[in-house]
């Protein structure tokens, strides 16, 4: 069946946070937006993520950049946007449990400072956290790290006039005329347009098959608990100094480190995993006790603190860890806008950004040349592993 | 056998939860919520709705409907930490 | 450690009969429950009880016996169940005490019941306000009265026994109003002696109490300062809208409401099984003939596979018992789960929920008991994209909280119009602690967050 829905200037595949965000920048630039998404709005990634817009996690170079620009573009949309989307400014504070731990933090502290992020070295992270506890090393504060409540941040993006969201549908291919885009083909009927955003998140190499193209993006799963709600007694996301190397990690076997934080609704959240495992929803018990392990090791009275609830996702994972942003070499109007693993949320608004002022031929906020997507070369071997 | 309930007396019987000594002794609410500050107590009756919370012995969020009051248990309601 | 053969989960009619069976034919049985007394919902009873105020109390005295042949393993709340070889079931025993256990079995019978399906209404959270089951429980497991004027309201047959329990335990029962009209003529109660048995002894004591009994009404409103101090009954058309003009006030302490039973799935989605729609329409775990479910080695028994009531429990527990040791069922067992299906299936078909009780609902009426979401935040969520239950858990907290959903995902499920899904990987509230001491793995911090 291929019936005619409404045309749009851009077709963007996926409701997540990062879809949300280019179809916002492009109607504020005043193209016309259709979403397509598969399931519902924040139903992948996005609703299985805590909202995190953190710089301290970062490493100087490409993605760092993009999160601080990312960051000021979170900070105007708290402001602008009707509903309140939860933007907490509540800091990060990174703690270290050994000399050498806190020696590496603070040398990655110096570098981020350089790179234009606030950080303040905390020689007694009680003072920041009272509850934590007795004889770490020392921590570094970021000010800068914010959270959203990302369901509700990409709900009201998508809610900008221009946009039109149509749930339940799924892209099933393009219409390609003389190598270019002239409609997106899905299973409720074709969308006539000249370009092609693929914010498919863990999915996005699926997407990018039924496109002709081809990506490296693989889940990695993550858990987090919750607890029951509890008065405010965890004032920052804290997290372990490990935790960066762990994000760095590349490994397809289980990465596990300390991050905790309360939220203003109450519950505590506890994570990290990464595990390279494919779509398994499966529960893992040790992981879980692991997760519950770090935890009580950072706050020893969450000992006594139920979890109430859990849940799982799955992160877009890509070989460098960088996201996918830009057009697509092959195809002629199929930009891609991806691959963020565990930084989606934060990383979302200058991704939208970036591909609206790619769209429009303007010139970019910054250089996007390390989040080319045709970087990977072909074939490509870990992106089906 | 006895339980204290806020510093307060109340009698239990061999086999009883401590929901149903609250309820047996007359109180139909012993929490408030969070948000709104609205009563609760007890609801479902068998452990599925949360709503009969209560701190024994110094331990929080106890559903008050499974657990069985035992002599000179030490309850105390109101939030839920 | 231990490795039974066989861990029932639930000492109900279901749990109770597998265990039995399956005792019977030599299996090392454990019966894992969480309640401190075997018998479920069905058969709550006091110490000591003589079971004047049970029906098949004989039936439930011979299925208690045979525990003396089993590990009746009370008290233990499952938080998760691990499939494997063996099957792990991660417990947790105690309350102010709390403390963690495992139980392994290399087969598991799912016979985790159900709970009351609740439907919101203004005023439904005020104290005084009790689901059915919850009254029941107060009278068949303590001897206490829900309160001293009672209003029953719902739908189904479960609504005469919590009436008449009402009224024997000194409660003045102002009315059962049931939502349905269900048609006498096709009234399935004749098929089945025992049912009709029953629902005559219903019928007299609802006599005998003076209890007004009335179908297409509802109790579609609660009021009171802090705790229940009336409600309002209205008289409804076919698809459960109120008819203008016939809202009436009775004046209670005490409303006992319910409208049907929701089973419990969690742990049968932890270990994998399939869902597929129960006799309603509302997910059940999926089970072959020989009430195998999808995941190896898990059989489900009970209101686990539809909910159909304590006959069809004890049949299909049975018949679970003896596929989980291997052995052919007695064909006289399997002509009994037909009848009791057919049964089932003609109850829920007279006994359904319309829609017009969403009409009842007014834009600050709470759906989401935990999280305290109204009726218009959930309107909202829905105009916001949200598609299914999880979806609007995101985008408007509904389901978000302790009870993970159990209490309005039916209501929810409605509202959005797709149905429950029933993840909740964590399906007992467990302490950190208690998580954290299972860690086997020593952590091992690693020095800085440079690779």
């Amino acid at each position: 069946m291929v019936k005619p829905l409404g045309g749009a200037d851009v077709v963007v595949v996926g409701a997540g946070i990062v879809g949300a965000a280019v179809a916002y920048e492009c109607a504020t630039a005043g193209l016309t937006v259709a979403v397509v998404e598969r399931d519902q709005v924040s139903g992948g990634t996005t609703g299985a993520g805590e909202g995190n817009l953190l710089v301290s996690d970062k490493e100087p170079g490409p993605e760092l950049d993009l999160a601080l620009l990312s960051l000021r573009r979170w900070r105007e949309w708290a402001e602008t946007l009707d509903t309140d989307i939860e933007y907490e400014p509540k800091g990060g504070l990174v703690v270290a449990s050994t000399a050498a731990a806190l020696a590496s933090l603070t040398a990655l502290a110096e570098g981020q400072r350089a790179a234009g992020v606030e950080t303040a070295a905390v020689a007694d992270p009680r003072t920041l956290e009272p509850h934590l506890r007795d004889g770490t090393a020392g921590a570094v504060h970021y000010p800068q790290d914010s959270q959203v409540m990302p369901s509700l941040a990409a709900a009201e993006l998508l809610r900008r006039p221009g946009i039109t969201v149509h749930t339940g549908l799924t892209l099933t291919g393009l219409t390609l005329t003389g190598g270019k885009i002239t409609a997106a083909v899905t299973d409720a009927g074709t969308i006539p347009t000249g370009a092609v955003v693929n914010a498919a998140g863990t999915w996005a190499a699926e997407v990018a098959a039924r496109c002709g193209s081809e990506l490296p993006v693989a889940p990695r799963r993550g858990f987090v608990l919750v607890t029951e709600p509890l008065p405010r007694m965890i004032r920052h996301k804290v997290y372990s100094a490990d935790y960066v190397a762990n994000v760095a990690a590349g490994t397809a076997g289980l990465e596990t480190s300390p991050v905790v934080e309360g939220t203003a609704a109450g519950p505590v959240l506890i994570g990290a995993s990464r595990e390279r495992v494919g779509f398994d929803k499966t529960v893992s018990v040790p992981v879980l006790r692991r997760l519950a392990a770090q935890a009580v090791e950072l706050f020893p009275f969450l000992t006594d603190v139920q979890v109430m609830r859990a849940y799982r996702g799955f992160r877009p994972y890509t070989p460098d860890h960088l996201p996918i942003i830009g057009a697509d070499e092959t195809v002629g109007g199929l930009w891609h806008a991806c691959g963020h693993e565990g930084a989606g949320v934060g990383l979302a608004a200058a991704t939208g950004l970036l591909v609206a002022q790619g769209l429009t031929g303007g010139k970019p906020a910054l250089d996007t040349a390390a989040f080319r997507p045709g970087r990977f070369g072909r074939p490509v071997e870990e992106a089906h592993a | 056998m006895n339980i204290t309930v806020d510093g307060r007396t109340v009698p239990a019987e061999e086999g009883q939860t401590i929901a149903a000594a609250l309820h047996a002794d007359g109180l139909r609410a012993w929490r408030t919520t969070r948000v709104g500050a609205r009563p609760r107590g007890l609801f479902c009756g068998i452990g599925v709705c949360f709503d009969c919370l209560v701190t024994i012995n110094g331990r929080a969020s106890i559903r008050a409907c499974l657990a069985p009051a035992r002599d000179g248990d030490v309850v105390t309601t109101g939030g839920e930490r | 450690m231990t490795v039974y053969d066989i861990a029932v989960i639930g000492a109900g009619p279901a749990g109770l009969a597998a265990a039995e069976t399956a005792a019977a034919r030599g299996a090392r049985v454990a019966v894992v429950d969480a309640a401190e007394h075997p018998g479920g919902q069905f058969y709550r009873h006091r110490p000591g009880d003589d079971g004047s105020r049970h029906h098949h109390w004989r039936a439930f005295t011979r299925l208690r016996d045979a525990l003396k042949n089993v590990d009746h393993l009370a008290g233990h709340r499952v938080w998760h169940a691990e499939p494997g070889e063996p099957h792990t079931l991660h417990c947790l025993v105690g309350h102010a005490d709390e403390r963690p256990t495992t139980v392994r079995a290399q087969h598991l019978i799912l016979a985790t019941g159900a709970h009351d399906r609740s439907l919101p209404f203004p005023g439904w959270d005020l104290p005084g306000v009790l689901t059915a089951g919850g009254a029941q429980a107060l009278w068949k497991g303590h001897g206490l009265t829900a309160g001293a004027r009672a209003v029953v309201a719902g739908t189904g047959p479960f609504l005469l026994p919590v009436a008449t329990g009402l009224a024997a335990s000194g409660a003045t029962v102002h009315g059962v109003f049931d939502a349905n009209r269900p048609d006498r003529r096709v009234l399935p109660l004749a098929t089945d002696p025992a049912r009709a048995i029953e629902a005559a002894g219903y019928a007299a004591a609802l006599l005998r109490h003076r209890i007004p009994y009335r179908t297409g009404h509802a109790v579609i409103a609660a009021h009171g300062d802090g705790r229940l101090e009336e409600v309002t009954v209205a008289r409804l058309d076919r698809d459960w809208r109120p008819l203008p003009g016939t809202g009436r006030t009775i004046t209670c302490d005490t409303l006992a409401t319910g409208y049907g039973f929701t089973p419990q799935l969690e742990l049968a989605v932890h270990l994998g099984c399939a869902l597929t729609e129960g006799f309603d329409g509302t997910p059940v775990a999926a089970v072959d003939a020989a009430q195998a479910t999808t995941a190896p080695r898990v059989w489900a028994a009970g209101e686990t596979c539809g909910v159909g009531g304590a006959t069809l429990a004890i049949v299909t527990g049975a018949l679970a018992g003896y596929a989980a040791t291997g052995a052919r069922p007695p064909a006289s067992l399997l002509r009994r789960r037909a009848r009791q299906r057919r049964l089932a299936a003609a109850l829920a078909a007279a006994w359904p929920v319309r829609d017009g009780w969403k009409s009842w609902l007014t834009d600050d009426t709470l759906i989401c008991r935990c999280e305290e979401v109204p009726h218009s935040r959930v309107e909202q969520a829905i105009a916001a994209g949200a598609r299914d239950t999880r979806g609007l858990k995101l985008l408007s907290r509904t389901g978000m909280g302790r009870c993970q959903g159990r209490v309005c995902g039916y209501a929810a499920a409605c509202l959005v119009g797709a149905p429950e899904r029933p993840d909740r990987p964590i399906a007992q509230p467990v302490r950190l602690g208690d998580l954290a001491a299972g860690d086997t793995a020593p952590i091992h911090p690693r020095a800085g967050a440079d690779t």
